[in-house]
């Protein structure tokens, strides 16, 4: 009744390639904004942003860069701890080295020294496949992991090897360190999380994310009707490393604040978010946010149900954490190898016809 | 109507609220959970079960009833992090989160929310300079005092000069296992000993590289600094090595029973160091038995009476219940807050009498913390394992580190990290 195209008469191009064809989404869509940007941030608090909101924004981040990456040009990787470590790195040794330039900068430049490692990385993926590749990325993550370790350099020579977020500043409101107000630390994430969506949405539509799809489906094909490998290769590997490494600049800074890369940024980190966009669903935007929700929102939800109201044991739940999102994936990967964008997607087509479906 | 009966529901929620405020609300950010659950599952017991004890027993502290609020972290940093955020709401009076990744985390956090942070022998080691750490605190012992009580140990075993001589540092590869490398750097210097330092990445189960090195450079003493399953399998391939096993020690992490029963007899010999003593005939135990494990409030299976982390998490317990008391002596009045706490913690002072008195004899060393000093007197004891017996045997006295060594370490750290983060040295 209310999910229906019927009388959405789209009259030129433009309206009928946006991003929302539908008017009931695009409505959706306006409300969502008009939500995150104008009432959570009045009524959120430093529980909320740092339980909830703001891990999951940064995760959706991430997501998106590696759903480019698997989602979307099909190559595996398991090297997003080792490539949101650059990230954070970056961010860490841009911020104490040129304290007068604005975070945001430092941001996206930590995405952007990300995206050239993460390019560099991504060269033997024009040789190998697969599982080959997996492997290679799962190189990258051990190595990143150990170089920061290992030079000093990185985390200025302080004794512990953790680095810490200095405290900076955006039009005058504090972002990172222990006084930020938590509006601010959901606004900036919030933020760089709209800006990539839009991004990676849009290049996901255009030349760049066909040549990446025509990749995945089928590379020989490609190649024969005139996708350069190399160049769609090398362009996921770097966008989706630019994105990935944003979120560790975020993580590290507005986040946790201080960081010791083994326990941060190490291989589960890797797996979390390739769990997210399994869950969430390979090649689409929303299962990014998706996944990310689910994966933020499930620990903290099944502790609240578990030790809050039915007061079971801490480790009891934390347990039975692990069993649960173990069985999801494989239910998921089973049942629904889309994710839960293929869920939503079908709920939407049920919408449609309901309530005569046929 | 309809307002009135919401009306009438705030005000019972209200009303329902206002007892809960009365209670003295301590966090347990343990971990029963993952490859450090070992260690920190005994902690979290005695933890608990000293509180338990002083509610079954005394009715709380001061006639206020202590609330215990456990939150699993897995040593996660990021668990640790939402921990914290979902407890202080409650009214949090201070945290112990046994995990110097976590402590990094809730420094900065935690000072500006002004509720003190206690890291017993864990932690940042500069957090001893009150001045500018005034809500951390570090008593009775720190790493760089632990590494320096160890080097004073060998100094006595090799007649006052280690010159010449190759030690390794077997170390976690965090900042929890980095901690010391800066003391035992300028300790090497003065003493003329050789280190040589051997990272083992989290979680510690990978360590057979190291050892190969250990084998092939024969140092004569290995030190260590690990924590959960690393320790098992560092005494186990010590042994594998046929490493002597009186030359190998770990620090008060490193140095409790299921760390060194799983290598069996070969773990005979392996020392460590302990900042309390181990004593399961304390009568403190005896009560904890009757009142909280026998009435069914045991705060884990209550298996791990008496070891040697559930002795220093109950200690942990009662260092943090003495500063309570302390408090409400100071400000007269029972429910405290947390910076009343904070006041607490600066003018604690432990004495053999009231240890005595608590039933915890000579279960640390005496003390006195200040504005100026956080950290105690860093005093540990060397213990060693007697695998026969199946316990820890006190080698020695409590030991006290080289404070001409360390204590300027602890300045220019701590005076460091005032600058990075424009803080003002001074009392609070």
């Amino acid at each position: 009744m209310l999910y229906r195209e019927a009388g959405d008469f789209k009259t030129s191009y433009h309206a009928d390639n946006q991003t929302f064809p539908i008017k009931f989404d695009r409505i959706g869509f306006w409300i969502t904004m008009a939500i995150a940007f104008l009432v959570i941030p009045f009524v959120i608090n430093d529980y909320w942003a740092n339980a909830i909101f703001v891990p999951f924004l940064i995760y959706a981040i991430a997501a998106i860069g590696l759903n480019i990456l698997t989602g979307y040009c099909g190559q595996v990787s398991l090297g997003t701890g080792g490539f949101m470590a650059v990230g954070a790195y970056a961010c860490y040794k841009l911020m104490t080295a040129f304290p007068d330039v604005s975070i945001v900068i430092h941001i996206i430049l930590a995405g952007g020294i990300t995206a050239a490692v993460g390019a560099a990385f991504g060269l033997p993926s024009l040789r190998i496949k697969g599982f080959y590749l997996a492997v290679a990325t799962l190189a990258a993550q051990f190595f990143l992991v150990w170089l920061f370790n290992k030079v000093a350099w990185f985390y200025n020579y302080s004794a512990s090897g953790q680095i810490n977020a200095p405290e900076r500043f955006v039009a005058g409101v504090a972002v990172t360190g222990p006084n930020t107000a938590p509006w601010a630390q959901y606004m900036i994430c919030l933020v760089f999380l709209t800006v990539c969506a839009l991004i990676a949405r849009n290049l996901t539509r255009g030349t760049v994310g066909r040549s990446w799809m025509a990749i995945r489906d089928m590379d020989i094909a490609a190649e024969i009707i005139g996708v350069n490998p190399l160049k769609a290769k090398l362009t996921a590997f770097a966008v989706s490393s630019f994105f990935v490494g944003i979120s560790g600049a975020l993580f590290f800074s507005v986040y946790l604040g201080a960081v010791e890369v083994g326990e941060a940024f190490g291989i589960q980190k890797s797996f979390l978010v390739l769990f997210m966009i399994i869950i969430g669903g390979l090649g689409s935007i929303f299962g990014c946010f998706a996944g990310a929700a689910f994966l933020v929102l499930l620990p903290v939800a099944l502790k609240v149900l578990g030790v809050d109201v039915l007061g079971w044991p801490t480790d009891l739940v934390a347990h039975l954490n692990l069993v649960i999102v173990g069985a999801l994936i494989m239910f998921f990967l089973i049942k629904e190898p889309h994710g839960l964008a293929q869920l939503w997607r079908l709920a939407k087509e049920k919408l449609r016809l309901w309530p005569f479906p046929y | 109507m309809k307002m009135k009966t919401l009306a009438a529901m705030a005000l019972a929620g209200t009303m329902a609220a206002a007892p809960a405020m009365a209670e003295l609300v301590i966090p347990d950010l343990s971990y029963r959970t993952g490859p450090y659950a070992a260690g920190g599952t005994p902690f979290s017991d005695g933890y608990q079960d000293y509180f338990n004890l002083l509610n079954a027993r005394d009715g709380g502290i001061g006639g206020e009833p202590v609330r215990i609020v456990e939150c699993e972290t897995g040593y996660n940093t990021e668990k640790g992090v939402e921990c914290y955020e979902s407890t202080k709401g409650e009214g949090a009076l201070i945290y112990q989160p046994l995990s110097t990744g976590i402590t990094y985390q809730l420094i900065p956090k935690a000072t500006a929310d002004n509720i003190p942070i206690h890291t017993m022998g864990y932690g940042r080691t500069s957090a001893a300079n009150g001045e500018v750490f005034n809500w951390v605190f570090n008593y009775p012992a720190n790493y760089w005092d632990a590494a320096s009580v160890m080097v004073n140990y060998l100094l006595e075993e090799n007649g006052g000069d280690l010159g010449g001589k190759k030690i390794a540092l077997v170390y976690h590869n965090s900042a929890y296992g980095k901690e010391p490398i800066r003391t035992l750097e300028s300790l090497s210097a003065q003493h003329g000993f050789t280190l040589s330092q051997l990272a083992v990445d989290h979680p510690g189960q990978e360590q057979k590289s190291q050892w190969l090195q250990i084998r092939r450079e024969r140092p004569d003493y290995v030190l260590m600094w690990g924590w959960g399953v690393m320790n098992q399998v560092a005494v186990q391939e010590a042994a594998n090595i046929n490493f002597p096993m009186e030359n190998f020690i770990g620090n008060w992490w490193a140095g409790a029973e299921h760390d060194v029963t799983p290598a069996g007899a070969a773990a005979n010999g392996y020392k460590s160091l302990n900042m309390n003593r181990v004593d399961a005939d304390l009568p403190v135990f005896a009560e904890i038995k009757t009142l909280v494990h026998d009435a069914g409030n045991a705060a884990g299976d209550g298996s791990n009476l008496g070891s040697v982390l559930y002795t220093r998490g109950m200690y942990a317990a009662m260092l943090a219940a003495e500063a309570i008391a302390k408090a409400q002596e100071i400000h007269g009045v029972s429910a405290i807050t947390p910076a009343q706490l904070r006041d607490g913690m600066e003018a604690l002072e432990i004495t053999e009498a009231r240890m005595a008195e608590l039933g915890m004899a000579k279960i640390g060393p005496e003390f006195s913390v200040s504005c100026q000093d956080h950290g105690g007197t860093g005093l540990g004891i060397v213990q060693q394992w007697d695998a026969g017996a199946g316990k820890w045997v006190a080698l020695t006295d409590y030991i006290a580190p080289d404070n001409a060594v360390t204590d300027p370490l602890v300045k220019e750290d701590s005076m460091a990290f005032a600058s990075e983060n424009n803080i003002e040295p001074g009392c609070l």
